[in-house]
């Protein structure tokens, strides 16, 4: 049995790294097997197809980049006859992630991923990038309970809330989910950010404001899976900004069981299989029997 | 495609802020096709540049691009030297579609839209005219090269100090007069691209256009690099990366 083995809410994977969604897709397919992955996962899908935001959508910034593609997809019917299947023939683990303007919307998803073979479920209430729902859900602790408690109903899968770093107290946030039913906590989204060219006195986002992510937003997303590592019982996935085998380390030490990575495919595609050696490495080199060992392992000055 | 590191044969500024590279890569040479372009990583930034391909060379195994300095990325690639690696990812892309090189066809390009242009003209050879346009004749390059390629090139300049004065739509209008063109193949700026579509559609030639828009992944998964096309006769967003960055010109919306 490998090192890098684990369970997460009864369900098995061979490794803790999983990409981020809306960073990952077949386009990947030329760069590693993606049965080497602990899980694929989706981009975030709606009930109705839906266009996105007009370009440009994408900055550069200091060590990352906004984006406000807007949930540019096909629709959950789409994912469903389609793509879930033929992720389902190259990892043992599909993970949804869908976004709802409404909580009807979420409701209808999820009983129609009921009869899918996904794995997991994501709720992705933190997405800066649409004026409907969105990060709306995850930034209010009254919405979070009914959403999390409404869908923890009619739900057959495992439920993931993925929570927004633009709020005052993520622990509370992170709690609430946890009392309202959700099986695991997944963070950060993107940071609610901007740049301007200074030629044109116009933002560079044709929506003004975008979502932060890569390297530059690690340590505020560190800190956070800490906070929330503290606060609830369930399983965390750390998200934002991890690049490399070490700052994997970090953020299980912090306090996540898996990991997701996202924008650092977009400079170097291997990265999810890099990180995935190189904890393998890591691990026989001190002796740590089990990445489980590692999660929440950080020694908090007292 | 193909990611790696590979060797720069050869550097040269052949205009004001313009950069030439010959990378060594047989197997990305083997792969490209005109109009497809490559995915540069810069040290420093997240974000790699992409930059098309501008000429292929299968005997030797090389390619060539070709970039002007836009911002921090392009000026820090600037400094890259022969005998240095370059970190690439490609070829990637649809590029623009090769008909038979016994019909006639034009390439228009603008600027820094020109490079892409130069295995078009290779192909059709005699039977290709360029028109190229600048803003003066300092900012003029390639010049030479679709001059040893093409029957003519017609240089347009903004302010008139080489070739025509005036936009590459006056170049077009003019050989249009003389010559029966059956293709027209463009790259540049969106404004000039509209004017060559609406003579593309008023004589009824058919037309490909090579789109710019900001990237992150270059190979379809984030979806940033968004256009507005016609699909099915409906309105949607494509990607420049994956579904360009050539489309047919009755694809695109250029206003916006
Ligand atoms: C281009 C882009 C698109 C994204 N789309 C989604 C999405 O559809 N659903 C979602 O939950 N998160 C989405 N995210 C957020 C990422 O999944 C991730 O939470 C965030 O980028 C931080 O991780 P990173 O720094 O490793 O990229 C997107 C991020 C980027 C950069």
């Amino acid at each position: 049995m490998s090192r890098l083995n684990l369970s997460m809410c009864n369900i098995k994977f061979n490794n803790p790294i999983i990409p981020a969604s809306g960073t990952f897709g077949f386009g990947l397919m030329d760069f590693f097997p993606f049965d080497k992955l602990g899980a694929v996962i989706t981009k975030g899908t709606t009930k109705n197809p839906k266009l996105g935001n007009p370009a440009p959508r994408v900055a550069e910034t200091p060590k990352g980049m906004l984006n406000s593609v807007g949930l540019q997809n096909d629709g959950i019917d789409h994912l469903i006859e389609n793509i879930i299947p033929y992720y389902k023939t190259l990892n043992p683990n599909v993970i949804a992630n869908i976004a709802g303007e409404t909580i009807e919307d979420f409701i209808q998803i999820v009983e129609k991923l009921n009869h899918s073979e996904v794995s997991m479920i994501e709720l992705n209430i933190s997405c800066p990038n649409v004026t409907q729902g969105g990060m709306a859900f995850g930034t209010s602790k009254s919405s979070i309970k009914t959403l999390v408690s409404s869908v923890k109903k009619v739900s057959k899968k495992p439920i993931i809330v993925k929570l927004s770093p633009n709020v005052t107290n993520i622990s509370e946030m992170a709690k609430i989910a946890e009392d309202s039913g959700a099986d695991c906590i997944s963070l950060i989204n993107t940071i609610l950010s901007m740049r301007i060219d200074i030629r044109t006195k116009k933002p560079i986002l044709r929506t003004n404001y975008g979502g932060l992510s890569g390297e530059a937003v690690f340590p505020i997303a560190l800190r956070m899976v800490n906070q929330v590592y503290n606060a609830v019982k369930i399983p965390i996935i750390g998200i934002g900004g991890i690049s490399n085998w070490k700052m994997a380390v970090e953020m299980i030490m912090a306090g996540a069981s898996m990991l997701q990575i996202g924008s650092a495919t977009f400079n170097q595609p291997t990265t999810p299989i890099d990180i995935i050696d190189g904890l393998e490495k890591y691990l026989s080199e001190n002796n740590i029997d089990n990445i489980t060992d590692l999660t929440g392992s950080v020694v908090l000055w007292s | 495609m193909i990611q790696g590191k590979f060797l720069i044969l050869k550097k040269d500024e052949i205009g004001t802020n313009v950069f030439k590279l010959l990378v060594h890569s047989p197997e990305i040479a083997k792969k490209s096709l005109s109009g497809q372009f490559v995915n540069i990583s810069i040290d420093g930034f997240l974000l790699r540049r992409p930059i098309s391909i501008s000429d292929i060379d299968l005997e030797n195994g090389t390619i060539t691009i070709i970039f002007e300095i836009r911002g921090e990325g392009t000026e820090k690639l600037s400094h890259i030297k022969s005998d240095d690696y370059i970190d690439i990812i490609g070829p990637l892309g649809r590029g623009f579609k090769l008909i038979d090189n016994s019909i006639k066809a034009v390439v228009i390009g603008g600027g820094i839209g020109s490079p892409p242009l130069v295995s078009i003209s290779k192909f059709y050879g005699k039977n290709s005219f360029a028109i190229l346009g600048f803003q003066n004749k300092s900012k003029v390059i390639l010049d030479d090269v679709f001059e040893e390629y093409c029957k003519e090139t017609i240089i347009c300049t903004d302010d008139g100090s080489m070739g025509l004065k005036g936009f590459v739509t006056n170049g077009l209008n003019q050989l249009l007069l003389r010559e029966k063109i059956d293709i027209i193949y463009t790259c540049g700026p969106l404004v000039m691209m509209k004017g060559i579509a609406d003579i593309a559609k008023k004589h009824n030639i058919q037309c490909q256009v090579s789109m710019e828009q900001k990237m992150a992944c270059g190979i379809g998964n984030c979806l940033v690099c968004a256009c507005e096309a016609k699909r099915n006769n409906k309105k949607t967003y494509v990607h420049v990366c994956k579904d360009g960055p050539v489309f047919d010109y009755k694809e695109v919306f250029f206003d916006e």
